[in-house]
C-alpha cells in the first residue's frame, strides 16, 4: 500500500519537482504563460465556430456557446495534459530512476500538480469572458475547488496507470495519446448533457470526467447540480485512482531494471 | 564497533537477460508472450527448445559493517559492484536475502543527479540537494558554503547550460559534499573531474571519516582505497570472494587482476586485454640508448612506449605512475595535463624523458596508461616494467640511502651550521 508516511517525509522533494516542472516549461517556451490563454482560447472559439455555428449546438444551449465550451475546456485542457505529461514523466526523469531512491510516485503527481498553474490562468481568462458575456460570479463557484479535486484525482488515476505501464511496454504511449482522443468525445466538453437521452445520463457518467465539467458548468452558470451524476463519477473516478495507484506500486520496484 | 550501520544477508540480485519477462519492450510481446507461454513452457518442460538467460549479478552476499566503518569495495568490472551500492540504496529490490541499514542514508551514485540545464546554479542547488534528501531549511543553511566550496559566487545566477564542465562538476560535488548522512554510498565518482577535484573529494571523505560517519564506497583508485578505508571487501562474478584490511585486499587485487608482470616488454599476456587499441611494449633506456633497467640515482631514463594500432582519437595522452616496493603511487606523469603535450590518433611511439631520477636504492615499477585525459582510459598497464636503483649517492659522499628505511626519495639539501 501507499507508504503515507515515506510520501511525508519526501513532500519537499515533490515541493522541488513541481517547481522545478513549472520553472522549466516557463523558460523553454517564447511565450510562456501565455500558452496557457493561447491553447483553450483557440480551441474554444475553434469549436464554437465549428459546432456552435456549422454545426448548430449553439441553439441547443442555454446562453453563450463559447462559454459553455470553454467551460468545458478548462477542466478537460488540465485533465488531458496532466495524463499525457504524467504518463511521459518517468521515462522522462530515467536517469534520476537509476541513481536516487525517492518514492516514484512523486514524478508522475509533480507532473499533474504543475499543471494547476495553467489552470490558475486559464481560470482568469474564464473571468474575463464571465464579464465579456455578462454572467456574474455567483456563490456556486465556491464548488469548483471540489470539480479540480475530482478532475485531480482521475487525471492522477490514468496519469499514474500509464506512466507505469510505458516504462514497461512503451508503445503505450500511442494508446495514450488515442485514449485521450476519444475520451474527449465521450465527454461534454464540445456538447452539453442535454443532448444525450437522460436514461443513459448514469450510465455515462461512468466517465469520472463527466460528473466533473457538469460540475464545472453548473458552477459557473448556475442552475442545479446533477448529484446522482457527480456521486457516480467521483466513485468511478477513485476507483480509477486507486487502480492506477495500486498497479504503480505493484510495479514501481522493478522501474529502475527495465527502464 | 558497537553496533552495526548495514547487515547484508544472503542477498542475491538476478536478472533475466534475453527472451523472457522482466522487459518487453512492447505491449505486443507480451501479449505475445502470453498467448505463447503455455506452449514455451510445454516445450522447456519436454527439454526442448529455449532457455531463459538468467544470470546473478549479486549472489549469497553476506556481510556486516559497523557503525564508522569506512569499506572500500574492489573488484573487476562486472563483478557487481554497482548493483550493490543500486541495491543498498534501494533502487532496484534484492531477488532474494535481505539488506537493513540503519541511519540517515546518502546515496551518491553519480554527481548532479538531476540537474537541469535550463535552471540556474542557485536553482540546481535546491533541486540537487532536494533530490539528495536534503530538507529545504538544511539547503538553505549550507547555501553560502555551497557556492562558495565550489568557488561560483559570480556565476550561481547563470543558467548551468552556460557552465563549463568543470563549473558543473564543482557545483554538484559542492551539493554533495555537504550532505551529512550517518551511512554514504559513494560509486566511482572520485574518477571524474581534474586532480584537484579529485584531492578535495577525498578531503572530504576523510572527514567523513573522521567524523565517525559510515561510508560504503566502490573505486578502482586503489590508492585511495589504502588511504581512506578501514576495511576493504572484494567482489567478483557476483560473489564476495574477499574481506579484509584494505592493504592486504587491495594488494591481492592486483595480484589477480592486474597482472604484476616483472618482465620488461611483452604485453600480450595481460589480464585486461584491452581493445583493439593498447600498449605494446616499453622499454627503458639510458643516456647511451641501452636498453637497461638498472639505474643510480641521478640517472635520466628514456622511457620508449610503443602502442599497436590506431588511436580511437587525436589530443591523447600517455601517462606513467611509478610505484615503490609497496606498490604505492609516489609520482606521477604525464603527455597532458602535465606537459601540455598532446598525441595524434597515428602515433605509435611515445617518449618521456626522465630525471634526473631522486629515488633511493630499492626496486621500483612504473604503470601505464593511455587515454584521454579525463575522459577515456583505452588501456592501463600495471607495473609493465621495473626499475632498479643500484646507488644513491646524489652527493658523492660514499654513502648511499635504500629505500627500506629512509624513503624513497632524497630532495636537494643543503646543510649549514645556525649561529
Amino acid at each position: 500500500m501507499l507508504n503515507l508516511a515515506e510520501l511525508w517525509e519526501y513532500r519537499e522533494l515533490l515541493f522541488f519537482f513541481v517547481w522545478r516542472d513549472v520553472k522549466v516549461r516557463y523558460k523553454q517556451t517564447v511565450l510562456g504563460a501565455a500558452w496557457a490563454i493561447i491553447q483553450p482560447l483557440t480551441t474554444t472559439f475553434a469549436f464554437a465556430i465549428l459546432f456552435g455555428r456549422f454545426g448548430g449546438m449553439a441553439k441547443q444551449v442555454a446562453g453563450p456557446y463559447a462559454l459553455h465550451v470553454f467551460i468545458g475546456m478548462l477542466p478537460w485542457t488540465f485533465f488531458a495534459n496532466a495524463v499525457s505529461l504524467a504518463s511521459n514523466s518517468l521515462i522522462g526523469s530515467s536517469n534520476l530512476i537509476s541513481k536516487v531512491y525517492f518514492p516514484r510516485i512523486l514524478i508522475p503527481v509533480s507532473a499533474i500538480a504543475a499543471g494547476l498553474v495553467d489552470f490558475a490562468i486559464s481560470f482568469g481568462v474564464l473571468l474575463v469572458l464571465m464579464a465579456v458575456y455578462g454572467v456574474a460570479p455567483s456563490w456556486a463557484m465556491l464548488t469548483l475547488p471540489a470539480f479540480l479535486a475530482g478532475t485531480m484525482i482521475s487525471a492522477a488515476g490514468a496519469g499514474i496507470l500509464f506512466a507505469a505501464l510505458i516504462v514497461t511496454y512503451r508503445d503505450v504511449r500511442y494508446v495514450m495519446t488515442f485514449v485521450l482522443q476519444l475520451w474527449l468525445f465521450g465527454t461534454p466538453v464540445l456538447y452539453t448533457l442535454d443532448i444525450i437521452p437522460a436514461q443513459w445520463h448514469r450510465l455515462y457518467a461512468l466517465n469520472p470526467m463527466v460528473g466533473m465539467i457538469a460540475g464545472f458548468r453548473v458552477g459557473v452558470l448556475g442552475g442545479r447540480f446533477p448529484l446522482d451524476l457527480i456521486l457516480i463519477s467521483s466513485v468511478t473516478g477513485l476507483l480509477l485512482c486507486t487502480v492506477g495507484v495500486r498497479y504503480f506500486l505493484h510495479m514501481e520496484r522493478r522501474f529502475a531494471d527495465v527502464i | 564497533m558497537s553496533s552495526d550501520a548495514i547487515v547484508i544477508e544472503r542477498l542475491g540480485k538476478r536478472y533475466t537477460i534475453g527472451l523472457t519477462p522482466v522487459g518487453d519492450t512492447t505491449l505486443g510481446e507480451s501479449l505475445t508472450n502470453w498467448f505463447t507461454g503455455p506452449w514455451r513452457r510445454f516445450n522447456r518442460m519436454a527439454g526442448r527448445g529455449e532457455k531463459a538467460t538468467q544470470f546473478w549479478a549479486l549472489k549469497d552476499i553476506s556481510f556486516r559493517v559497523g557503525v564508522g566503518e569506512v569499506i572500500g569495495i574492489v573488484g573487476p568490472n562486472g563483478a557487481g559492484k554497482s548493483t550493490l551500492l543500486k541495491v543498498l540504496s534501494r533502487i532496484t529490490p534484492p531477488t532474494e536475502g535481505y539488506v537493513d541499514l540503519t541511519g540517515r542514508v546518502s546515496s551518491l551514485l553519480e554527481v548532479g543527479t538531476g540537474f537541469h540545464p535550463e535552471l540556474t546554479g542557485r536553482e540546481n542547488v535546491f533541486l540537487n540537494g532536494a533530490i539528495l534528501g536534503m530538507f529545504r531549511t538544511e539547503i538553505l543553511r549550507k547555501f553560502d558554503a555551497i557556492v562558495a566550496f565550489a568557488e561560483l559566487e559570480q556565476f550561481i545566477d547563470t543558467p548551468v547550460k552556460h557552465y563549463s564542465s568543470g563549473m558543473f562538476v564543482r557545483l554538484a560535488f559542492s551539493v554533495a559534499a555537504h550532505l551529512e548522512p550517518e551511512i554514504l554510498i559513494v560509486d566511482e565518482v572520485l574518477s571524474v573531474g581534474d586532480l584537484h577535484f579529485r584531492n578535495r573529494c577525498l578531503g572530504r571523505m576523510q572527514d567523513l571519516r573522521d567524523e565517525g560517519r559510515t561510508v560504503l564506497f566502490v573505486s578502482h583508485d586503489l590508492t585511495s582505497v589504502r588511504q581512506l578505508c578501514t576495511r576493504a571487501l572484494m567482489l567478483n562474478r557476483g560473489h564476495l570472494v574477499d574481506d579484509g584490511t584494505p592493504s592486504e585486499i587491495t594488494r591481492r587485487y592486483e595480484r589477480m587482476y592486474q597482472d604484476s608482470s616483472e618482465n620488461t616488454s611483452g604485453a600480450a599476456d595481460r589480464t585486461h586485454p584491452p581493445r583493439d587499441y593498447h600498449l605494446r611494449r616499453v622499454e627503458l633506456r639510458n643516456a647511451a640508448g641501452a636498453v637497461s633497467g638498472h639505474f643510480d640515482a641521478g640517472d635520466v631514463v628514456d622511457i620508449h612506449l610503443w602502442s599497436s594500432g590506431r588511436a580511437p582519437e587525436n589530443s591523447y595522452t600517455a601517462e606513467f605512475k611509478l610505484l615503490n616496493s609497496d606498490d604505492r603511487v609516489i609520482s606521477f606523469g604525464s603527455a597532458n595535463p602535465v606537459r601540455d603535450t598532446y598525441f595524434l590518433a597515428e602515433h605509435q611511439h611515445f617518449v618521456c624523458r626522465l630525471g634526473p631520477l631522486p629515488l633511493t636504492e630499492g626496486a621500483y615499477a612504473f604503470s601505464f596508461t593511455v587515454g584521454v585525459w579525463n575522459k577515456e582510459r583505452w588501456d592501463f598497464w600495471a607495473k609493465a616494467i621495473g626499475l632498479t636503483i643500484g646507488r644513491c649517492d646524489l652527493f658523492a659522499t660514499g654513502h648511499g640511502i635504500a629505500n627500506v628505511n629512509d624513503g624513497d626519495f632524497v630532495i636537494q639539501q643543503e646543510w649549514l651550521a645556525g649561529d
